[in-house]
């Protein structure tokens, strides 16, 4: 049974390691989709006018009240003409196709972009007034200010929420399959399918994703706790 | 709109489901989690261990591999199909509800472990001088003001339930996001039936936030 | 206040607003109606075998693989294929994902409303599969066919015999096929239906025991059935062709593309003159499947 695991024209190992690299990709893509999108949807929650305001906690919380899936279906069948309309409006009148790896990158990445914004919210509100006001006073340039004070707190405040957010876009990405992009969840179905060996593929699958988020986890508290770094704890 | 409308009962049907999922598996996934947040606080390893290990593998494995592993792994062997608990796996329904319920008390366990340990140890202490038994004071005591200290968490880990029970289409239950489907490809006109089906989901939302918001009120009157 | 938050936004803007939908919206070339794109883009499933399928090195292959090959070939432009889940392919097509779509698709009324067709490349009628064991096998139902558009009442009579035995049965289809048409127009009201994504999830719950009947092509029963895990399972009943089971399957493309639509005719046109269908036919079917 194992030498349906091997490398090669027989095997499945290399597919199910291809779907894992096709899983990062998109997972690491939608990623920072979602965080730009996150920052931006923070910036006009916080500070932008009623209207951008607005268009934020639509989107916010469109977003995060219906399932990823629905985003992925609903850009699967309707994105194409969505992008089509909006390059219209740029004066582009040609036809505009999304493949499934760029419907999976930008429906992830949407729904990644919705959580990143609370979570980066809640961080800039996190960081004292009084510390903008005392920069302010001792007549600091707004962008020093934004880099030596706003962000590496905010930044400390928001990682390990981006972390999880993170970990909610790596396993959303499996969702993608359904769209037959080939990740690794994809992957694991047809091999099962072909194989009937379904067991088999799904647990492989599942110890992959599960190796994944455990690194990933790491890596993220390593960030946290360099990002923690000159904070003064409280020791019990 | 001749299509919209005659959709509709389809997807109000999918809608029933979606609410008989959501429901059984956040009342189930409550109950175990409750024992998940126990066995995890435990001093003895021997509950402890297989709480952290069932909480590590629900929670760092996606849904839609747990739901696969259990509706078409368990199906491959002819020892499964054999036993006792062959009528419960054969059905669609009931591998749902068991992958949602063992994701839900995952995360709620972990909630709730927070919440437990939340409450402050002088109350516990002045239960036991009062001489309250264990499991009166537990549930006196501890578990109501746990409730009370995740339920804003617990909010929003209904409502990620909600949203995951979408998954259940791919495995042929026709819940909301599988009537969306079904209707859509044979009407060609799939993106509007999309939207109603996201219509509808955030008014589930709309109703669960409102529920909170409502207890939280409540709880805070009874403290 | 306010504007040193705007100020982190415009930082986020700058640092990661460079990769946005730039790379997720790829542009085609304006389609030219009239003529035969090159390269062609063809959507398949790789799912339903022996039509289409993927094997352990990751590739497409079956009869329609070969026979699009040969198609293009002899339409003389490179074949570009792209795997679809198979319940979105036509709104796929419809928005210009892909030029053609080779899957098995049945030339329906239905679906002729929504997009174009070639000529039929193929025919075979649906069969209902069941365990040997199941009481079902042992029935005599009468006719070998029922061809919907042409009723005879010994077909009818066949039809309401099968309702009456199916009653309360578990049976699964494909999910958006014409098999699924069928059941839910013929037996709906009688059967539990189930619907799969995929035919290979079907014959994977078939031998679990999920569902106890199944409706499907009979060339797609036939790779299922002639698998070791096959072999305790069978056709019964009549097969069914006609009315809205539609006129064979054909390549689905979108309407108005008059000069695709006539090369692929021709090139099918040729491949059936020369025995080419026949081969490939016999070959991943086991027998001649092809059209007149």
């Amino acid at each position: 049974m194992l030498d349906l695991l091997s490398y090669g024209a027989t095997g499945w190992g290399d597919e199910l390691l291809q779907g894992a690299g096709m899983t990062l990709l998109v997972a690491v893509l939608a990623y920072l989709i979602g965080l730009g999108a996150g920052c931006l949807t923070a910036a006009a929650k916080l500070s932008g006018p009623l209207p951008l305001r607005w268009l934020a906690a639509t989107y916010t919380t469109v977003v995060r009240g219906v399932p990823a899936l629905l985003v992925i279906w609903l850009l699967f069948y309707g994105g194409s003409g969505l992008v089509g309309w909006m390059a219209g409006l740029f004066g582009y009148g040609g036809r505009v196709e999304l493949s499934a790896f760029a419907v999976g990158v930008a429906s992830v990445g949407l729904v990644s972009g919705a959580y990143a914004a609370e979570v980066i919210r809640g961080a800039v509100q996190a960081v004292p007034k009084g510390q903008l006001e005392a920069a302010r006073a001792l007549g600091m340039h707004r962008l020093l200010i934004l880099r030596r004070i706003l962000a590496p707190q905010a930044l400390r405040y928001a990682l390990p929420g981006l972390g999880n957010v993170w970990q909610m876009t790596l396993k959303d990405t499996t969702l993608v399959s359904v769209v037959s992009l080939a990740e690794l969840m994809r992957q694991a179905y047809v091999a099962s399918g072909t194989t009937r060996q379904p067991f088999l593929f799904y647990l492989v699958a599942a110890l992959i994703y599960l190796v994944i988020t455990t690194l990933s986890e790491t890596g993220f508290r390593a960030l946290s706790r360099r990002a923690d770094r000159g904070v003064r704890r409280a020791t019990a | 709109m001749d299509m919209i409308l005659s959709s509709l009962p389809s997807l109000a049907s999918g809608a029933w489901l979606t609410l008989q999922l959501v429901a059984l598996s956040l009342a189930l996934g409550l109950l175990l989690s409750v024992g998940v947040a126990l066995a995890r606080l435990s001093g003895s390893v021997l509950l402890r261990a297989p709480a952290v290990a069932f909480i590590f593998l629900f929670r760092s494995t996606p849904l839609l591999v747990q739901i696969f592993l259990i509706f078409y792994g368990a199906g491959q062997f002819v020892a499964v199909r054999d036993s006792f608990l062959w009528p419960v796996l054969r059905e669609p329904y009931w591998c749902a509800i068991i992958a949602l319920t063992l994701n839900n008390a995952a995360y709620t366990g972990e909630i709730l472990r927070g919440g437990i340990q939340a409450v402050s140890f002088g109350q516990i202490e002045a239960a036991r001088a009062l001489g309250m038994h264990r499991l009166l004071l537990f549930r006196r005591i501890v578990l109501p003001q746990a409730f009370r200290q995740i339920l804003p968490a617990y909010g929003n880990e209904m409502i990620q339930m909600v949203q995951a029970t979408s998954l259940a289409s791919t495995i042929t239950l026709m819940e909301l996001t599988g009537a969306a489907r079904a209707v859509a490809s044979r009407s060609f006109q799939p993106v509007e039936m999309f939207v109603i089906a996201g219509l509808f989901y955030l008014a589930m939302n709309f109703a669960i936030a409102q529920a909170v918001r409502w207890g939280e009120k409540r709880l805070a009157h009874a403290g | 206040m306010k504007s040193w938050i705007a100020a982190l936004g415009l930082a986020c803007v700058t640092l990661l607003g460079g990769c946005g939908k730039d790379d997720a919206a790829k542009q085609a070339a304006p389609a030219a109606a009239d003529s035969v794109p090159n390269p062609l883009r063809v959507a398949t499933e790789g799912a339903y075998p022996p039509y289409n399928m993927v094997d352990a090195s990751g590739n497409l292959v079956g009869f329609e693989i070969d026979m699009m090959k040969d198609i293009c070939r002899r339409m003389k432009v490179e074949c570009q294929f792209v795997a679809t889940a198979w319940d979105g392919m036509i709104p796929a097509l419809q928005a210009g994902r892909f030029d053609v779509v080779v899957a098995g698709m049945s030339i329906t009324e239905e679906r002729l409303q929504a997009v174009d067709f070639s000529d039929g490349y193929t025919t075979t009628p649906a069969y209902l599969v069941s365990a040997n064991s199941n009481p079902l096998q042992k029935e005599d139902y009468g006719v070998p066919k029922v061809d919907l558009s042409n009723m005879s009442p010994e077909s009818q009579a066949a039809l309401d015999k099968l309702r009456g035995l199916l009653k309360g049965k578990v049976m699964g289809v494909q999910t958006a096929t014409i098999h699924a048409n069928f059941a839910e127009k013929y037996l709906g009201d009688v059967v539990d239906l189930r619907r799969y994504d995929t035919q290979e999830q079907l014959a994977l719950d078939m031998q679990s025991g999920r569902i106890e009947v199944g409706l499907a092509d009979a060339v797609t029963w036939n790779a299922f059935l002639q698998r070791p895990e096959g072999r305790d399972y069978s056709f019964f009943g009549p097969g069914f062709d006609g009315g809205l089971f539609g006129r064979g399957q054909g390549v689905a493309l979108v309407k108005g593309r008059t000069a695709l639509k006539t090369a692929l005719n021709s090139a099918i046109k040729e491949m059936k003159a020369d025995g080419t269908m026949k081969t490939m036919s016999v070959q991943w079917f086991g027998f001649d499947t092809s059209m007149p």
